[in-house]
């Protein structure tokens, strides 16, 4: 799907400049003044975009190579740190606070806990919330009474806002709370770090996965259901339509899914903070960056630097070798 | 046909700009620094109209405050800035307006916790000289709060300290001591209840409740010029109080996630003998429908060493803005909002406590609050929590290292050290 948008771009192209060759000096200066139209017209796009996007992310890039105001004990007063080089990196990646390894208790001390965790929640929340993403959109995709209902209901945790959310489960896993009653257990939630992070995971589950189911049930309702009826006739089991059909026509919106998601798990926030306040190992990056701004502005860019240098990795290979074409995949069906 | 450079500049370009919109939370906005340079001389005699800047007026106590100022004051009005009701948010804001030097912001409420930092940024004018401040009818742990380095940055506004809940049904005399009261946990295991609870969440309030113990034994976080000096015998004894009440199960497992409302909601249930928490309690528990203990419970200060323990405290300060085109005015008005009849006001109408320790007598208000006279006590014990520029920082240290002896991840002698080793490197050394 992703070749075939440039492909015939470049056909059309092509097509084009034949057409044109007798006269062709107008049509170069058709295509200029269209060039300049085209730059006018995206201007303010541009502008807006480096106004709200670059601006902020280039400065944040200079702050990080700059010291934190330091307190001069002579005065009490702080006083600006001057140029950091790549100091406020080593405090992070090397978890160094003034030449000392950091001691537990400093946010130093957190960054590659905070980097394994915000991995493993990404990791487990995504696979779990695509296996019942998908069996949610097979189930939504088939025709019954009241379909339009359940979809509409499975939209509801999607719609609640995380914080609110968050707060549900804060007070469902409370040591009094349902979670418990319910099973007749004692588990202390939010108390130790394996049920503190299984918490945290059902409730984004919880929250997320009709995102998933919807963005597969737009894939899977692509498929022509001329597909299916040819392999019934083949005498194709369920089971091989699933992986022989659904499953390879239904990949290049599953891997967006996924990488959207991927994403944006890795840069959980809310639900971690207010219900454990990142308390018991379930500090994630995107904490660490709000707990840092606290302490100070510069090492907390730094922080986000390296948040944005990862989040960037894993989009990478997303894109390049899962072949997850976020953009050739809106293009395409945008044209069907 | 597709060229090397677009094979990997088009993955390259949609994974930047996902990862761009995705995460660009950015850093905030430039680093704050050496403060107020000379606009802590200027403007000492200006006066015109004024901006007051504080959080959610939920109980209605600022607005009528405010109209009652504008009304006897028809040159020198006063603007509320309301912010919102999250404590998070309003420092964030005031940082914002205190670093464009905003010279609107003339007047600032501020918690105690944030009064050191705003000052060593410079941010806040010294209440000396011509601007000079009397805290003498204020309680001396309430004026602490708002002094760094000998100088007073703020006007202790309003207070809080911790009282002990008890069950009275159940335990006629409250304890005195600590010691006391845990002897008196077999009168919680007769009953099928748990002892004693607090706030033990890894939170702030952990702080406040780690702090107090340490307090309580005589030991120190800071010391008055900022160092750490926490690992000391004293707070070896005073944090081991707490881990060992959590080993003996004196106090309940289910603690370690207690904030102030799952402890609240735990005593007004019946399910606590002793519990540590603010003053609010008070007449929830005496009014909330679903409050088993209306009518069995009562009050005492905390339990301390040999006599009352030392409270941590909570509480507003008032302060002025180096900033400020009017601070003539300011000052006026900082008199005004801690004049006795206005911290009259704000306890009947806001059930905040007053700094003045002569209010703590007062017919009208034990009436209305009758919480008063035990509070008083807590409050002249109290320790203010650490005073300093660093306070993010080292409640960070207290609460992790805290909360891990208390489960018993780590000895009381490791957690001290580490927690003295993170307060140097958070800065206070």
């Amino acid at each position: 799907m992703s070749t075939e948008v440039p492909a015939r771009t470049q056909a059309k192209a092509a097509s084009t400049s034949r057409h044109q060759m007798p006269g062709r000096e107008s049509a170069d200066r058709k295509q200029v003044t269209q060039g300049r139209w085209a730059s006018v017209l995206l201007a303010p796009t541009l502008i807006l975009l480096a106004v709200v996007i670059i601006y902020p992310v280039v400065n944040a890039i200079i702050m990080s190579f700059q010291k934190d105001a330091g307190l001069d004990t002579a005065t009490g007063f702080f006083v600006q740190g001057g140029a950091a080089g790549f100091d406020n990196y080593a405090h992070w990646i090397a978890q160094q606070c003034n030449g000392v390894a950091c001691p537990p208790g400093t946010l130093g001390s957190q960054f590659w806990g905070a980097m394994s965790t915000t991995f493993f929640f990404a990791i487990v929340t995504v696979a779990l919330e695509t296996v019942l993403g998908f069996w949610m959109a097979i189930i939504m995709a088939r025709t019954f009474r009241g379909r339009s209902i359940v979809r509409a209901a499975v939209l509801v945790p999607w719609a609640i806002p995380t914080a609110v959310t968050a707060k549900l489960w804060f007070f469902i896993f409370a040591f009094e709370g349902i979670a418990n009653k319910l099973f007749g257990q004692q588990i202390l939630w939010t108390g130790s770090e394996w049920p503190a992070r299984w918490a945290i995971i059902i409730s984004d589950v919880w929250k997320t996965t009709p995102f998933m189911a919807l963005l597969i049930l737009a894939g899977l309702q692509l498929i022509p259901d001329e597909v299916y009826e040819a392999a019934k006739v083949d005498g194709a089991s369920a089971w091989q339509r699933f992986t022989q059909i659904t499953l390879p026509l239904v990949r290049p919106a599953l891997m967006v899914a996924i990488l959207f998601r991927m994403l944006d798990a890795l840069r959980m926030f809310d639900l971690p903070y207010i219900m454990t306040q990142g308390g018991n190992n379930t500090t994630t990056l995107s904490i660490l960056v709000v707990d840092q701004i606290r302490q100070g502005f510069n090492s907390a860019a730094a922080l986000s630097t390296i948040t944005f240098l990862v989040i960037f990795i894993v989009a990478f290979i997303f894109v390049r070798f899962l072949g997850a074409n976020a953009v050739g995949a809106a293009t395409s069906s945008g044209k069907k | 046909m597709r060229n090397t450079f677009s094979k990997y500049a088009a993955p390259l370009a949609t994974a930047s700009v996902l990862a761009l919109a995705l995460s660009a939370c950015g850093g905030g906005s430039s680093s704050g620094g050496g403060g107020g340079g000379d606009a802590g001389s200027q403007n000492l005699d200006g006066r015109g109209p004024i901006t007051y800047v504080q959080g959610k007026d939920n109980s209605n106590v600022v607005r009528p405050l405010v109209d009652k100022w504008n009304a006897a004051h028809p040159n020198e009005q006063v603007t509320f800035k309301e912010q919102s009701d999250q404590a998070d948010q309003q420092h964030d804001d005031l940082v914002q307006h205190f670093q464009a030097q905003d010279a609107n912001y003339d007047v600032v409420d501020v918690d105690v916790i944030w009064t050191a930092e705003f000052a060593a940024k410079g941010w806040l004018q010294p209440l000396k000289d011509k601007l000079s401040f009397d805290t003498s009818a204020m309680l001396p742990a309430t004026v602490k709060t708002a002094t760094y380095n000998g100088t007073l940055y703020a006007a202790p506004q309003t207070s809080d300290g911790g009282l002990l809940y008890y069950r009275k049904d159940l335990v006629p005399n409250p304890p005195k001591t600590w010691d006391e009261m845990m002897s008196m946990c077999s009168i919680a295991k007769q009953n099928n209840i748990s002892c004693y609870a607090g706030q033990f969440a890894q939170y702030e309030g952990l702080t406040v409740n780690a702090a107090e113990a340490i307090n309580t034994w005589g030991g120190k976080i800071v010391d008055d010029s900022g160092k750490a000096v926490v690992n000391s015998p004293e707070s070896k004894a005073g944090l081991g109080k707490l881990v060992d009440a959590f080993k003996s199960g004196n106090i309940a497992q289910q603690a370690i996630t207690y904030q102030e409302e799952q402890s609240r909601q735990a005593f007004e249930n019946g399910q606590l003998l002793f519990l540590r928490n603010w003053p609010y309690v008070y007449n929830l528990a005496k009014t909330d429908g679903s409050s088993k203990v209306k009518d069995t419970f009562g009050i005492a200060p905390l339990p301390g060493k040999s006599g009352p323990g030392a409270s941590s405290l909570g509480g507003h300060n008032v302060a002025m803005s180096v900033y400020s085109k009017h601070k003539a005015t300011a000052l006026d008005f900082m008199k005004f909002m801690t004049s006795a009849e206005t911290e009259k006001f704000y306890a009947t109408q806001g059930s905040l406590a007053p700094v003045l320790s002569n209010l703590y007598s007062d017919a009208d208000l034990t009436a209305k609050l009758p919480y008063l006279p035990t509070l008083l006590t807590s409050i002249q014990n109290a320790v203010p929590r650490p005073v300093t520029p660093f306070y993010p920082a080292v409640t960070k240290a207290v609460e992790d290292n805290a909360y891990a002896a208390l489960k018993g991840d780590k000895s009381v002698d490791q957690a001290l050290s580490d927690m003295q080793s993170a307060l140097q490197a958070a800065g206070a050394k």
